[in-house]
């Protein structure tokens, strides 16, 4: 099996467990566990954690099995600057044997890791035969999308491996119905859209994690909306109706007399649909028109001299 | 393409083998997770459990802590109580914080 010449990123596997390249096998492992716990995708949430901890755990692969880390000392370091495009020697794993492919890791790293240690290994471990194993994926969707129910296009790249033994990675798209009132955390199974069977048998399932984008408005938990609802301060003290933009449509809210900052207001089954449909929590916020004209000052000057009013009565003294 | 559309389906219960295969555990593993109080399914035997809605997802994030950073059952337990509070909170905190 030749390794065709290509390019790729160099990665510094060193670095991303942040270990020197001399580093004992107890301070790799523990470099590892530390990163591991910092950045796992269901304790991290930050954008970034994902693929962070994809990284640790690629370069962990990698440097705890001692002859993987010595073919991988013997490429030396990133050529230029890091993240160089990078090819390697021929023959630069020649005296070396690999034992197993990373068999607990689903999915595929980089194109540096499946290029220098796992060709012609089934990136997928799993199951010998029968059938080929599920796999899981998140679908990032907009609360409106959640409303209504739509179908959505989903690029995946899923590695294959060839007639040559020889894994390549196969782009495709497939079309994904969102169901209306879908939750976040929420699964959606795609029967045969998984990992394809080494031999005859079926396809895995593929399951999508369904995730809402950021809303500007709105936060959603479970069925229910929360949103922070602007209100004119004579709305707040007259009290009366306002209309108010939904995904759903719009809808009358009626706001208290004496209204304050900080109430709560409910719109029953005005939230995501479904059986038992969400509502939506509306939380005042009082918000003082900007004063520029003559008149609306005057308006102001009166109300300060009209008005016996002491906000700040409660902090005493 | 519309084959795929009808393919897809809204995961709503699962029984005890459905959801073993779902978040890759052994049956054992998931009954120790009702055990804890981790997961709540309804029905009144193994048989007949169906798990729903919340219980899924916190059956594949329990795996995951399990499968990546070797927490046991009591840990998880522990750590996906802690992470429930914090993701109240931070919802919390983001009524307070300006848009």
């Amino acid at each position: 099996m030749s390794l065709e010449p290509r390019y790729m990123e160099y990665k510094d596997y060193y670095k991303t467990l942040g270990v020197t390249r001399d580093a004992s096998p107890e301070e790799i492992k523990r470099a590892f566990r530390k990163n591991a716990r910092k950045y796992h995708p269901d304790v991290n949430t930050g954008p970034e954690a994902d693929a962070k901890f994809k990284d640790v755990n690629e370069a962990y692969e990698v440097l705890k099995d001692p002859e993987r880390r010595a073919a991988y000392d013997q490429l030396g370091q990133a050529p230029h600057s890091d993240g160089a495009q990078y090819r390697p020697p021929p023959d630069w794993d020649s005296g070396f044997q690999f034992s197993g492919g990373g068999a607990d890791s689903s999915g595929t790293f980089s194109d540096f890791f499946e290029t220098l240690f796992r060709r012609g290994q089934h990136p997928m471990g799993g199951r010998a035969s029968g059938g080929g194993s599920d796999s899981h994926a998140k679908i990032h969707i907009e609360i409106e999308d959640a409303y209504a129910g739509t179908t959505r296009v989903l690029s995946l790249r899923t590695p294959v491996v060839d007639q040559n033994g020889s894994v390549n990675l196969q782009d495709r798209n497939i079309s994904v119905r969102i169901p209306k009132g879908v939750t976040q955390g929420q699964h959606i199974r795609l029967s045969g859209q998984g990992a394809p069977s080494f031999d005859a048998g079926p396809s895995g399932d593929l399951f999508l994690e369904v995730a809402f984008a950021p809303h500007p408005v709105y936060r959603a938990d479970g069925k229910d909306l929360h949103l922070d609802l602007p209100i004119a301060p004579w709305e707040a003290a007259l009290g009366g109706h306002v209309v108010m933009p939904t995904p759903g449509g719009k809808v009358d809210l009626r706001i208290p007399k004496n209204a304050r900052t900080g109430q709560k207001l409910r719109l029953k089954g005005k939230g995501l649909p479904g059986a038992i449909a969400g509502d939506i929590y509306a939380t005042l916020k009082i918000v003082n028109p900007k004063v520029s004209t003559e008149e609306a000052r005057k308006l102001f000057e009166q109300m300060a001299e009209a008005m016996p009013f002491d906000p700040r009565a409660h902090l005493g003294g | 393409m519309k084959k795929a559309k009808r393919r897809s389906v809204l995961v709503d219960a699962l029984s005890l083998q459905d959801l073993c295969r779902f978040c890759e555990a052994d049956e054992a593993w998931v009954i120790e997770l009702v055990e804890h109080g981790v997961l709540e399914p309804n029905g009144a035997s193994s048989e007949t459990w169906r798990f729903r809605g919340v219980n899924i997802l916190r059956a594949k994030k329990a795996r995951r802590l399990n499968r990546d950073l070797g927490i046991n059952i009591a840990g998880i337990a522990m750590v996906l109580e802690l992470l429930e509070e914090r993701d109240a909170i931070s919802r919390r905190l983001a009524q307070y914080e300006a848009v």
